[in-house]
């Protein structure tokens, strides 16, 4: 497209309309429906939205989560470390954010876990061993599963992976790793579709010389196609942990819901989207509980950007090579 | 002989990986259809819901969801083409244009419930839309502008030089040529790109919860006066979409049919994604082959 924009530049059109339109008055190089204006003032409108959108949102989110700490002077390394969330005891109730922050890393990590070796073995699937009627059937597959709504996911969590992991390990079936399992099966499939794009965006010369030197094809996967892959495999991977990181409803309605630290992956949790989901609803605004919850979010909304950031990155230093 | 069989048992441990992915899908949509068509009935889609008593349907709801989607793709789709536009044609590279397609990359990877959370702040608290159809639509316009951005950008980007140039030579206005000729030649893909992300509105919920509301006012179908506080058009009535209803009955709902309300609304609710899913198809496949001229 480099081309493009050079021929755009170079273009006579863009060049002289500025003295036609010097030539016409203000109102009607807007009200022209051909004038370059006004095209100009929509689509830069539009741009400039998304940036106003951006900014908003942080400035917004950022002063209403400061406000427990300035207006109702918690202290902000006791809330980010306490453990005890008790903000309904009457005496001295206490904000400990640290068992949600734990809970919300637990979860993105384990469903990294359980759906990283399938999603790339479904994108080496589709991308070196059955290119064509492979890419075939699975594309679909991985559409229609990206396409099927959160909720959805939470409500086949509740009605299987629970009464699974009541039957086989005991206690309700509400615990941190049903969380992980339901989050890391919806995480697969754009792990799966990502992995697939840069591991077809590997050259072909480099499998071919592989191939050449007697290479059987497992041994170009694992020696040749991933490591040139490499850093999109791994931008794959953490798109779908800050996709695990920010889910709220079917993370709530399988995790179980209880602010302590899990001892082990089979007691039930809590994540910072969660207790969110659940109390943002009820409480009032100003009220030291709400402020609490905003800085909550302040919190899931930074460690977003750390993803971001993260995934930026990756990408940068995968450009270099 | 040795790396011979290590490749056999890698290849086959990589089908199995696919044939897991294809299994997920077809048991999560076999067990959702199968469960869920069973409760689905005239009488269910058309009934209220009622908070307590078995036998609610989801009239409401559904309605809701389809409302709120295309008020939201009402506010989307303009914009995010105009911004598409805006990256695929007028971006000069520099700092402003990296830091739009950042802005863009940042609103599409926010969780959706940061989304939520900041509508409620502005949309509901700080405008005092209140929980309503019309503060649920502005937070998925957030939700959803990125999508329409890189999808209309990409269909421009898909475009051949040749017609561009032709426009331009014409001595036609960059921003005429965009209009006439660049954009309804880059219509079908990003009417395919539109009606995808229809399926992903029409499902998102948790940055539902906190703008539309989890209730619905008792809605008199009759009364079409959009001022009307019962009315299905009203803008300002709280809304509960059929994704919200699934969630909220699944975990504070207390009548005695739960389970088959929410495995009907589930079914609903996927069939409907699934039909938005086939309409892209469908449509990218017959735009494909009109083009190709196969």
């Amino acid at each position: 497209m480099k081309i493009g924009k050079v021929v755009t530049d170079a273009a006579p059109a863009s060049r002289n309309r500025s003295k036609l339109i010097n030539e016409k008055g203000f109102f009607s190089r807007l009200t022209d429906r051909t004038s370059e204006s006004r095209g100009k003032l929509l689509i830069y409108g539009s741009a400039l939205l998304m940036i106003v959108a951006v900014t908003a949102i942080t400035l917004f989110l950022t002063i209403q989560g400061l406000r427990s700490f300035v207006v109702d002077r918690l202290n902000f390394w006791t809330f980010i470390t306490g453990t005890e969330w008790f903000p309904d005891r009457a005496k001295n109730p206490s904000f400990g954010a640290f068992p949600f922050i734990f809970g919300s890393m637990a979860v993105t990590f384990l469903a990294a876990l359980i759906a990283t070796p399938i999603a790339i073995g479904t994108a080496l699937f589709m991308a070196e061993i059955a290119k064509k009627w492979g890419a075939k059937i699975m594309q679909p597959v991985i559409e229609i599963l990206v396409g099927i709504p959160s909720v959805v996911y939470g409500l086949i969590g509740l009605s299987i992976v629970v009464p699974f992991m009541r039957q086989h390990f005991g206690g309700t079936g509400f615990n941190l790793i049903t969380g992980a399992i339901v989050v890391g099966i919806m995480i697969l499939p754009t792990v799966a579709s990502i992995a697939a794009d840069s591991i077809r965006a590997v050259p072909d010369s480099l499998r071919q010389a592989s191939y050449a030197i007697g290479a059987t094809k497992w041994q170009t996967i694992w020696r040749v196609v991933i490591p040139a892959a490499g850093s999109s495999l791994l931008t794959a991977i953490i798109l779908g942990m800050s996709r695990a990181f920010g889910e709220a409803l079917a993370v709530q309605m399988v995790i179980g819901n209880v602010g302590k630290i899990p001892s082990s992956i089979l007691d039930p949790s809590a994540t910072l989207t969660t207790i969110i989901t659940l109390s943002m609803g009820h409480t009032t605004t100003g009220s030291l509980l709400n402020d609490a919850l905003w800085s909550l979010g302040l919190i899931l909304l930074l460690i977003s950007y750390v993803f971001i950031v993260i995934i930026r990155f990756i990408g940068k230093k995968g450009e270099k090579r | 002989m040795n790396s011979k069989i290590t490749n056999r048992i890698a290849l086959s441990v990589i089908i199995v990986c696919a044939a897991a992915m294809a299994a997920i899908l077809i048991s999560m949509l076999g067990y959702i259809l199968v469960r869920g068509v069973s409760s689905i009935s005239w009488h269910f889609l058309t009934t209220s819901a009622s908070p307590f008593l078995a036998g609610g349907g989801i009239k409401d709801q559904l309605w809701n969801s389809f409302y709120v989607l295309i008020i939201t793709m009402i506010l989307t789709v303009p914009i995010g083409v105009c911004g598409g536009i805006y990256l695929a044609e007028y971006a000069k590279p520099g700092r402003l244009t990296s830091f739009i397609r950042t802005c863009v990359e940042v609103l599409a990877s926010l969780p959706s419930i940061v989304v939520g959370m900041f509508g409620m702040l502005v949309f509901v608290n700080y405008f005092g839309f209140k929980y309503s159809v019309f503060s649920g639509a502005l937070a998925l316009t957030v939700f959803n502008l990125p999508v329409i951005v890189r999808v209309t950008e990409d269909g421009f980007n898909a475009l051949s030089l040749h017609q561009k140039e032709g426009g331009l030579a014409l001595g036609l206005t960059h921003w005429h040529t965009i209009k006439t000729i660049l954009l309804p030649a880059a219509f079908p893909s990003i009417l395919t790109g539109v009606i995808l992300s229809a399926g992903r509105v029409f499902g998102e919920s948790a940055a539902l919860l906190f703008t539309a509301g989890l209730s619905t006012p008792d809605l008199d179908f009759g009364n079409w006066n959009p001022s009307a506080p019962n009315s299905p058009l009203n803008l300002f009535r709280s809304a509960e979409t059929l994704s919200v209803h699934i969630w909220s009955v699944n975990t504070g709902g207390i009548m005695p049919d739960v389970q088959t309300i929410a495995n009907g609304s589930a079914a609903v609710l996927v069939i409907f994604v699934l039909l938005f899913n086939l309409c892209a198809r469908m449509l990218g496949k017959v735009i494909n082959q009109k083009f190709s001229g196969k």
